[in-house]
């Protein structure tokens, strides 16, 4: 079954490439779509099957949590994806640019399943670098210079931090070779972790964590993320923003699995808080007086893969936060790309200060932007209220002031950042008549970002006992309290 | 021990010096397609024990990669987009040749602290000047301006990336084959595809240009 998740996507993509409809090849990514999603609820109901194909694939807790999201999110592009794709080719994209955009996403789908359920190294790397590919093409949609250039950026930075992960691959193979082992399969790493060499060791996590931290948008090497976010399609930024950088960041996550059964936690934890705060930093300074709401909203993923390398470097109760926090921030964020797309769409700028008026001019998306500004700051009764409290409360029980005023710091700063452009657009005067929003919304844009706000709501004040079940078994194995 | 390896990998040292303080693209390729003729046999020499017709495979394919296939790409890219020169360094010649020298000295320091599984087997010199090729690698990326030299950068980190998995290539069974395929997309991504349609739209190939994505000043 988990080859399945793997392969019908790629196999239905090259279908779709000797397509000549454009019905077919819309209806195909939502069929793909719907059986991907299918087979993921599967996964939940049939026991987990952790060692299929010698061990090479197979699905631990970490790797279902993580399908999930994607499988989730891409059904909920997918649909907005058919209404997206219908309203571009009325205005630009030929039939052919179209399917091939299809078959890239397709391709982008089936290689996140492929990092989810990797359980050796050299695949997960190969499956990471493939994200980086497939997705290159859907950010470069628009054929524009802006789109050609953030493309660039993309490839050439996160091709670098894949080139440092290789490197990382190898000192880790080389750490085994010490004591004989050199099986890179995940399961038998955790085993023999005690018997790695260490300097090798710390040299092979330092380098992945940067290579596919580089790809999870960690700062200083976020560079391509406002970039690539901003310039690709609304709906492959909601696939970016909410499930790509967490395929990165489980990469950065296996790694870490093994550092801390190898007892390097404690030399590792500083790096991540480290970084954490950093990002955070970066986010903070970008979000306030962004002209841009698309940057804005990329900053702002920034920001919260930030927390999540946090939670992770301060451990303990934290864990269950940053998981929790993941969750939610892949929903919210991927709500607030759809909003953001239906906005770009109807007054067609990205320029905070064109847009006004949007509760009169787009009363769904208005209010779901209002809704996402809320949930994304970390208001309550919100998920990532929740979270966001875990983290602090165990930065103040770990006795870790500096770490807890800095979080608090940062998420004030960007609350104001973001909530002072989002009012203002949201509210603001009405636009003129010369620019009135040029498109009125309709089902296949405004529905998929209600059903995830739908989602949001019901994560909210409470969480679900099934999902906080699951969360602190997940949590346990990244070295969390369960 | 062999003497011809010792040789060989000065040769390489000497490669990353030109490239370091060159500022011809003619020149940047040649070293380039010295460099993977280079690993080519360096991959033959270097191999303990193991198996024989693996490492004469990965010889012949990293030879007609890196050593035959990337310059003459790289050749043909830089007849289509008419640059000869990288004229705007961030950092000259002179100062980078300057650096160059304290990066070899960081790389032996460096490998002198890491300790090898196998001692005895594998040349003293192999990891330092694989590390010395990296830091090169990293160090042309953020001072070298153009499009083109960005991609020559990358390909020598890989170079970099290589040469250190030679002698480990016992110990792991595909990685060295990987990079090669990382090799192989990424440079036919890059170079075929964007380098193209980067010279088509902004009729030029320099990264400076690629510039209207940015954040308004603070």
């Amino acid at each position: 079954m988990i080859i399945a998740l793997v392969l019908i996507p790629s196999i239905l993509a090259l279908t779709v490439l000797f397509l000549r409809s454009f019905r077919i090849g819309r209806a195909t990514l939502i069929g793909t779509a719907i059986i991907h999603a299918a087979l993921t609820i599967a996964t939940w109901l049939l026991p987990l099957d952790t060692r299929i194909l010698f061990g090479v694939l197979g699905l631990d807790e970490l790797g279902r949590l993580f399908l999930t999201i994607v499988s989730l999110l891409f059904l909920v592009a997918s649909f907005y994806g058919v209404g997206y794709l219908a309203h571009s080719s009325r205005a630009h994209a030929s039939q052919r640019t179209e399917n091939f955009f299809i078959v890239a996403l397709l391709f982008f789908l089936s290689t996140m399943t492929l990092v989810t359920v990797c359980q050796h190294f050299e695949l997960l790397w190969v499956a990471i670098e493939a994200t980086t590919l497939a997705s290159a093409p859907l950010i470069y949609f628009h054929r524009t210079k802006q789109s050609l250039e953030a493309t660039w950026k993309y490839l050439m930075i996160c091709s670098f931090g894949i080139a440092i992960a290789l490197l990382g691959n190898f000192c880790f193979s080389i750490s085994g070779a010490h004591s004989g082992h050199t099986s890179m399969i995940f399961g038998d790493l955790l085993a023999y972790a005690p018997f790695l060499q260490i300097q090798w060791l710390k040299a092979a996590f330092i380098l992945l964590f940067v290579g596919y931290a580089t790809k999870m948008g960690m700062a200083p090497l976020h560079t391509w993320l406002p970039d690539a976010h901003s310039e690709a399609p609304s709906l492959v930024s909601a696939l970016l923003s909410g499930a790509l950088l967490n395929c990165a960041f489980l990469g950065v996550l296996r790694a870490y699995q093994v550092a801390q059964a190898a007892g390097l936690a404690r030399f590792l934890q500083p790096v991540f808080i480290g970084f954490g705060l950093v990002s955070m930093a970066f986010a903070a300074i970008f979000i306030i007086r962004q002209t841009d709401f698309k940057r804005m909203l990329a900053y702002s993923s920034v920001e919260h893969m930030g927390i999540l390398l946090l939670s992770v470097g301060l451990g303990g109760a934290a864990v269950f936060g940053g998981m929790l926090h993941m969750i939610g921030h892949s929903l919210i964020k991927a709500m607030l790309f759809l909003v953001a797309g239906n906005i770009l769409i109807a007054y067609r700028t990205k320029s905070t200060q064109a847009v006004a008026g949007l509760q009169e001019a787009l009363p769904v998306s208005g209010a779901l932007w209002f809704l996402g500004l809320f949930a994304i700051t970390g208001l309550p009764p919100f998920g990532l209220f929740t979270s966001e409290f875990i983290i602090l409360k165990t930065a103040l029980d770990q006795n870790r002031p500096l770490v807890a005023i800095l979080f608090l710091v940062f998420l004030a700063a960007i609350f104001m950042g973001m909530f002072s452009i989002g009012l203002k657009m949201l509210l603001g005067k009405s636009p003129e008549e010369s620019k009135q929003p040029l498109r009125k919304e309709w089902l296949w844009s405004t529905g998929p970002p209600v059903f995830l706000a739908i989602l949001i709501l019901l994560l909210g004040p409470h969480i679900p006992r099934f999902l906080s079940f699951h969360l602190h078994k997940v949590a346990e194995l990244i070295g969390g309290v369960g | 021990m062999l003497p011809i390896i010792d040789s060989l990998l000065i040769i390489f040292i000497l490669t990353n010096l030109l490239l370091l303080g060159s500022g011809r693209l003619a020149t940047y390729i040649q070293m380039i397609a010295v460099q993977g003729v280079l690993l080519g046999i360096l991959t033959v020499f270097i191999q303990h024990g193991g198996f024989r017709l693996r490492f004469a495979l990965l010889a012949i394919g990293s030879t007609a990669i890196k050593g035959i296939l990337f310059p003459l790409l790289l050749a043909r890219a830089t007849r289509l987009v008419h640059i000869k020169r990288e004229l705007e360094p961030v950092i000259g010649y002179t100062g980078s040749l300057i650096i160059g020298a304290f990066l070899l000295a960081l790389s032996l320091w460096i490998s002198s602290r890491l300790p090898i599984p196998t001692p005895g087997k594998i040349d003293d010199y192999v990891l330092p000047i694989a590390f010395f090729t990296i830091f090169t690698a990293c160090f042309l990326m953020i001072s070298r301006t153009k499009a083109i030299t960005q991609v020559i950068s990358y390909i020598v980190l890989e170079n970099g990336i290589y040469l250190f998995g030679i002698p480990f290539a016992g110990e792991a069974p595909v990685l060295i084959e990987l990079g090669l395929l990382l090799d192989l997309t990424v440079g036919i991504f890059v170079m075929g595809i964007i380098l193209y349609h980067i010279n088509r739209e902004f009729s030029s190939v320099n990264v400076n240009e690629l510039s209207s994505l940015k954040d308004s000043r603070l």
